[in-house]
């Protein structure tokens, strides 16, 4: 019990002790000082000649976005054709077929908007080829997206008045080659040493001890898992993620993909505050993310260690905490730590199935998700911070009577009207999509059997399940409740709207806001200005994320989590 | 007419019009400009509905607690017109004490040289009048001939009368105001009905008030939340369905109307017109919102030496002998030479020699010719029966005299004139017959009080600038004894322009105060322009607030005035979301302690029923509206310590005591309502 509490201490405090010099060192590469890892420097001019790119190219924010938006679109419709005929393509030695297209539809939305929400199995519905040149391709390339959009924010307020944020292209280029090869390179190497296969070869024909005779997959799987968690991505190379053995082999490969996840969502607030040059705000804001991070830890990991009171009463030990559908070889209390990590973060991997978490737990992976705010998504977690940011800065700047201002430039009716249509947006998909399908539920039980039913448990945690479907598209995240039959026309439809918008309206606004900002006067700080890099204005911040975010969901979650917790 | 006439908040009459407004202003059409009661409108008007239906079916609960609920939200929508009715009611009372004073006054209308007598209101832009000694001038206008005292008491409540005069600075007469001598023909500058204080009034009484943009954003703000809480209710249903949990009409209602931001919704106009209220109170003119709420955000401040900084004029403090000569002797012909000066600083040398035992009377001025000052011989006296002739005058001037007649310039006197100079003093050098005899020092008197209001400005983050006409080793003295951080001096008309316009150009907002035809471009310039109401008539139009006072030190409290407007927004905008935790907790267990049992850990106030849970909430959502009106009128008081410690108090206050007080207020409320429900 001890070394597992003991486990997750060290996973924390080894993601804190990475993020800060990672911080310094994605802030430097965003500003083109000299790093060590120049030596890319020919690969990237190679891809800038061959793409006709002129990386020093400075763009406005609409230009940027335009950039944005429209190599999406274009890696959309490059999924969806290797996915159709991904059958008659190379590197598939299981003889995989291509995808239906809906299916592909769905697959590719996911992917692209950086959910990795799965309605597939990749042992089965997808080829070696699929998996490197779709799934991983998009896990390097969307995640780089985030951190690119990121990067054009940190430029806009960086400046003191600036017309342009700095070259989509480029960005996206550098976080590629200088921030997740790298880095996915080492945990990669170190995946392959536990056991994570790494090759080309079809299915394993093995024969267990039983005498049986088991077709085990493997494939390229060390490639794409470090990308997968760094990247906030979660799209499991194996159906069950990583609570598969080969994708998860062991403790210690436990511990660095679990680290793994909030390593660069944490560097990258370290890395704005070098980036503007205001390391204490940087670190402010670290601070309240960690805090709430922290708050989600000492919630979950008890309650999985603790085990279920209704097993107790029925007399069955549980030293082991509550182990259903938990792996052995994690323990709860790692679980219990990861799957706070993957709800923070847009990551949505799991080494155990949420659905089986405590209520309690439950909630507190879900909030986590509806907040999506608490170091978030690489890029755009800091981005949906940011939007809060505004909000509170405009209530407190009046508290201090003063028109508001962010970075020295001042918040007006133009910045506060995107910044809360985007904070909006979130509460309203989750709910709206939640009540239309209880809606559904209720009122057209014929149909809802005719689509396979939904829910495998009625109740509280029926609901549960499908707040919990809503919650982990809008957060991007693709983590499930796998209680719901999710691969249906409903869900794939539904969730595939809810995933296009709060990818792109989001990124879309708080790109404006950042565009929009820059171009004001710069207000240099007076004694009357508030100082936005202080404890208060961190609790305030807090504040309004808990109140404006968190509480819109009281009510769904009183019916559901709640009365869940409360009936056990 | 100052404020300390103003000691109650509310008084009779402009109760009873606020109330008969309150119902006047539920009309819809004028509602729709606040999205949040508005959509409290809808929801009562839906309630009233749900009332008469109750009254014969039983599926939405009991008839009594359906019209108690309607009755709330209805009394809700009057606590938030009555908190607007009220504000302009105040408003409009103090403008309408003003306008009081221009009322019909017969007016002598110059017509082809002739004086025809008609009434104010006929007068039109351009008309020219004449006042005579005991005339109440009719109209606002700009003197063109003529020179008179007047009793401006009626505006400023001052009563020292001034003098105003055709030509430079002080040629501006307000309609009111009563001519005590002289004579003065004067042209009519404004249509009637549109004077300053007619463009006020009708800002205060709503006629063309605009939203400030600052009002825009936080009306957005509010409105998203509104959005918000709306889809939160929406959404409540088929999950309730879903739980096989039925909410009657009357929770929802009362869960959406607790939820979105009333307190602030139904304040936020109030506070609005009390922030230009205050103004006025403060004899300030403005011409829009929006330019107490700039003020609130001003960074420097421009502020004339004279009559801010300093009192008036110098006043003489030392005689300066030299060249061996007595020191009674000297401060005698001192006096001598400033019998006929008027100037404040010839009256000071006067003042200061009587302190010393020197009386006019005892000095031979029978039968002596006085010299005025003028331009080319920049000096002044006295030339005595005995022929003994005493000039005054600027160093260079007297210095010019003594070397002229072949009498040389004693080094002494030049160490005096350093001495005096380095101490921000003027000297004015002193010549009997031709020969130096002293130095007379001139000093500057700060005004008692000002560092501290510097100080005061500081923390605020205010930068306070002293423009003044002195020489710059005079105008840092001043500026280090007085506490501004910086000076211009040798000021000329352009160097201020120049000055705001450096500022602005690093993203500072400018407030400066002024009254001449020149300063007319700064003020129009300045982010705030305050233009004295003595002040000519181009003055006024460039500026965006008339100062009725004529007080220079008023800019200091127009930018508290602007930010206690601004704080008060933000401080009950805090209280009003940290509200929603609360209301949440009494709500939410009310509705499913039915259905859902184990939901009942969640009412951790304990509170009576589901029914009296609801009534409570929404009771005392009502109540904290006119609760909360003092403070929406009297605006939260600023402290100048610093932005971050600001932010710290007014988020205890206003951020916790918002989480705190309600779950106390309903509790309490419950306790008497659970008697019935």
């Amino acid at each position: 019990m001890n070394t597992e509490i003991l486990g997750v201490v060290a996973q924390i405090v080894l993601m804190i002790v990475l993020s800060y010099p990672f911080g310094k060192y994605m802030a430097r590469v965003y500003k083109g000082e000299k790093v060590w890892s120049d030596f890319m420097q020919p690969v990237e001019n190679l891809i800038f000649r061959f793409s006709g790119i002129h990386p020093q190219e400075e763009m406005n924010w609409k230009q940027f976005l335009k950039a944005l938006l429209v190599v999406n679109l274009f890696w959309f419709i490059w999924g969806m054709i290797l996915l159709v005929i991904q059958g008659s393509l190379p590197l598939n030695p299981d003889g995989n077929g291509g995808q239906t297209v809906h299916q592909a539809f769905n697959t590719c939305i996911s992917f692209m908007v950086n959910c990795n929400e799965q309605h597939y199995s990749g042992e089965s519905n997808l080829t070696y080829f699929t998996q490197l040149f779709v799934i991983m391709l998009f896990q390097f390339i969307t995640a780089a997206t985030g951190m690119a959009a990121m990067a054009g924010i940190m430029k806009a307020l960086g400046e003191k008045t600036t017309k342009t944020i700095g070259n989509f292209w480029n960005y996206l280029v550098l976080s590629c080659t200088r921030i997740l090869l790298p880095l996915s390179l080492v945990v990669g190497f170190i995946l392959i040493t536990q056991g994570t296969p790494m090759g080309f070869d079809g299915k394993m024909e093995i024969t267990t001890l039983e005498g049986v005779t088991q077709h085990v997959s493997q494939g390229p799987a060390a490639a794409i898992i470090p990308i997968k968690q760094l990247g906030t991505n979660g799209g499991g190379y194996y159906g069950v993620n990583s609570s598969h053995p080969l994708e998860n082999p062991t403790y210690l490969s436990n511990m660095v993909e679990c680290c793994s996840i909030l390593i660069l969502p944490m560097a990258m607030v370290f890395a704005f505050g070098f980036y503007v040059k205001r390391r204490k705000l940087g670190y402010s804001i670290y601070c309240v993310m960690l805090a709430a991070f922290l708050i989600g830890v000492c919630v979950n990991v008890p309650a999985e260690m603790k085990g279920n009171p209704r097993m107790d009463a029925m007399g069955i030990a549980q030293d082991n905490g509550a182990m259903e559908g938990k792996e052995v070889r994690l323990g709860a209390g790692a679980t219990g730590l990861w799957i706070v990590a993957t709800t923070v973060t847009s990551n949505g991997s799991v080494n155990g199935m949420h659905d089986s978490t405590m209520p309690v737990s439950g909630m507190i992976e879900m909030l986590n998700m509806q907040i999506n705010t608490w170091f978030g998504g690489v890029g755009v977690g800091w981005m949906n911070y940011f939007t809060f940011i505004i909000i509170a800065v405009f209530i407190s700047g009046l508290m201090v009577g003063r028109t508001p201002e962010f970075l020295c430039h001042k918040v007006e009716a133009r910045e506060m009207k995107v910044a809360s249509m985007v904070a909006l947006l979130h509460p309203f998909v989750i709910l709206v999509g939640t009540a239309l399908a209880a809606y559904l539920y209720v009122h057209a039980p014929e149909w809802v059997e005719s689509e396979g039913g939904w829910l495998n448990n009625p109740g509280f945690h029926g609901l549960s399940e499908m707040l919990y479907e809503f919650t982990s598209v809008a957060a991007n995240n693709g983590s499930g409740f796998e209680g719901l039959g999710d691969n249906t026309w409903f869900w794939n439809i539904s969730c595939g709207i809810v995933l296009i918008l709060s990818r792109f309206i989001p990124i879309v606004g708080q790109v404006a806001i950042a565009g929009l900002l820059a171009q004001k006067t710069y207000i240099p700080e007076s004694a009357g200005t508030l100082k936005t890099d202080t404890v208060t204005f961190g609790v305030m911040t807090f504040a309004v994320i808990f109140i404006v975010a968190a509480l819109s969901f009281f009510p769904a979650h009183a019916l559901s989590t709640i009365a869940e917790h409360f009936s056990l | 007419m100052k404020n300390k006439n103003h000691t109650s908040l509310f008084q009779r009459e402009q109760v009873m019009e606020s109330l008969k407004q309150s119902f006047v202003k539920l009309n819809p059409r004028i509602m729709v400009k606040n999205p949040i009661m508005f959509t409290v409108e809808v929801a009562t008007l839906i309630m009233l509905v749900v009332t008469l239906y109750s009254a014969t079916h039983t599926s939405q609960g009991s008839f009594v607690y359906n019209l108690w609920v309607f009755v709330i939200l209805f009394l809700t929508l009057l606590f938030a017109n009555f908190a607007e009715a009220i504000a302009e009611a105040r408003g409009k009372a103090q403008a309408d004490s003003l306008r009081k004073t221009r009322e019909e006054t017969p007016a002598k209308l110059i017509v082809d040289g002739k004086v025809k007598t008609v009434s104010s209101s006929q007068l039109k832009k351009g008309d020219v009048f004449e006042c005579e000694a005991g005339d109440v001038i009719p109209a606002d206008g700009e003197i063109i001939e003529g020179l008179a005292s007047i009793d401006e008491s009626a505006i400023t409540g001052e009563s020292a009368p001034v003098i105003r005069e055709a030509g430079g600075d002080k040629s501006s007469v307000t309609g009111g105001t009563k001519v005590l001598s002289d004579r003065i023909k004067v042209t009519v500058t404004t249509q009637p009905g549109e004077s300053f204080l007619d463009k006020m009034i009708a800002l205060v009484e709503g006629a063309s008030r605009q939203k400030t943009p600052n009002e825009i954003a936080l009306t957005i703000l509010l409105a998203v939340f509104t959005l918000v809480f709306l889809i939160v209710c929406i959404t409540l249903k088929p999950m309730a369905d879903y739980s096989h949990t039925v909410i009657t009409i009357a929770a929802f209602l009362s869960l959406f109307v607790c939820l979105i931001p009333t307190t602030i919704g139904g304040l936020l106009s109030a506070i609005g017109i009390a922030g230009m209220d205050r103004a006025l109170r403060a004899n300030v003119i403005t011409k829009s919102g929006k330019a107490v709420e700039t003020a609130g955000d001003v960074d420097t401040l421009l502020l004339d030496k004279t009559g801010t900084i300093t009192i008036g004029n110098r006043k003489a403090t030392a005689f300066y002998p030299v060249a061996g000569m007595d020191k009674h002797a000297f401060v005698e012909a001192c006096l001598l030479s400033s019998v006929s000066d008027d100037t404040p600083e010839g009256k000071s040398i006067i003042e200061l020699g009587r302190e010393l035992g020197v009386r006019m009377r005892t000095l031979p001025t029978e039968g002596a010719r006085m010299i005025q000052f003028t331009a080319e011989t920049k000096c002044s006296g006295i030339d005595l029966k005995d022929g003994t002739e005493i000039r005054k005058g600027a160093f260079d001037a007297i210095r010019r005299i003594a070397l002229e007649a072949g009498n040389e310039f004693p080094e002494e006197t030049e160490d005096i004139i350093r001495k005096i100079s380095g101490n921000g003093g003027t000297p004015l050098v002193v010549s009997i017959n031709r020969q130096i005899a002293g130095v007379i020092e001139l000093q500057d008197i700060i005004k008692p009080g000002i560092e501290e209001r510097f100080e005061r400005l500081r923390k605020m983050g205010v930068k306070t600038v002293m423009v003044t006409g002195d020489n710059p080793l005079t105008a840092k003295y001043i500026a280090e004894k007085a506490g501004v951080d910086d000076f211009i001096a040798e000021a000329k008309p352009e160097d201020k322009m120049n000055y705001i316009k450096k500022e602005q150009a690093a993203g500072k907002l400018v407030a400066m105060m002024g009254d001449g035809t020149n300063d007319a471009p700064a003020l129009a310039q300045a982010n705030v322009g305050v233009a004295m109401n003595s002040g000519t008539q181009a003055a006024k139009e460039a500026g965006n607030m008339v100062d009725l006072d004529n007080d220079p030190t008023k800019l200091i409290e127009i930018v508290e005035i602007g930010k206690q407007l601004l704080m008060t927004r933000g401080t009950l905008t805090t209280f009003s979301i940290a509200n929603d935790v609360a209301k949440y907790f009494a709500i939410i267990p009310a509705l499913f302690m039915v259905t859902v049992p184990q939901l009942a850990p969640l009412n951790i106030m304990g509170l009576h029923s589901p029914e009296s849970a609801i009534l409570s909430a929404i009771i005392f959502n009502a109540l904290i509206i006119p609760i909360l009106i003092p403070l929406a009128l009297k605006g939260v008081a600023y402290k100048p310590i610093g932005a971050s410690a600001l932010l710290r108090r007014n988020l205890l206050i206003y951020g916790v005591g918002g989480l705190i007080v309600p779950f106390i207020g309903i509790k309490l409320i419950d306790l008497f309502v659970g008697l019935f429900f």
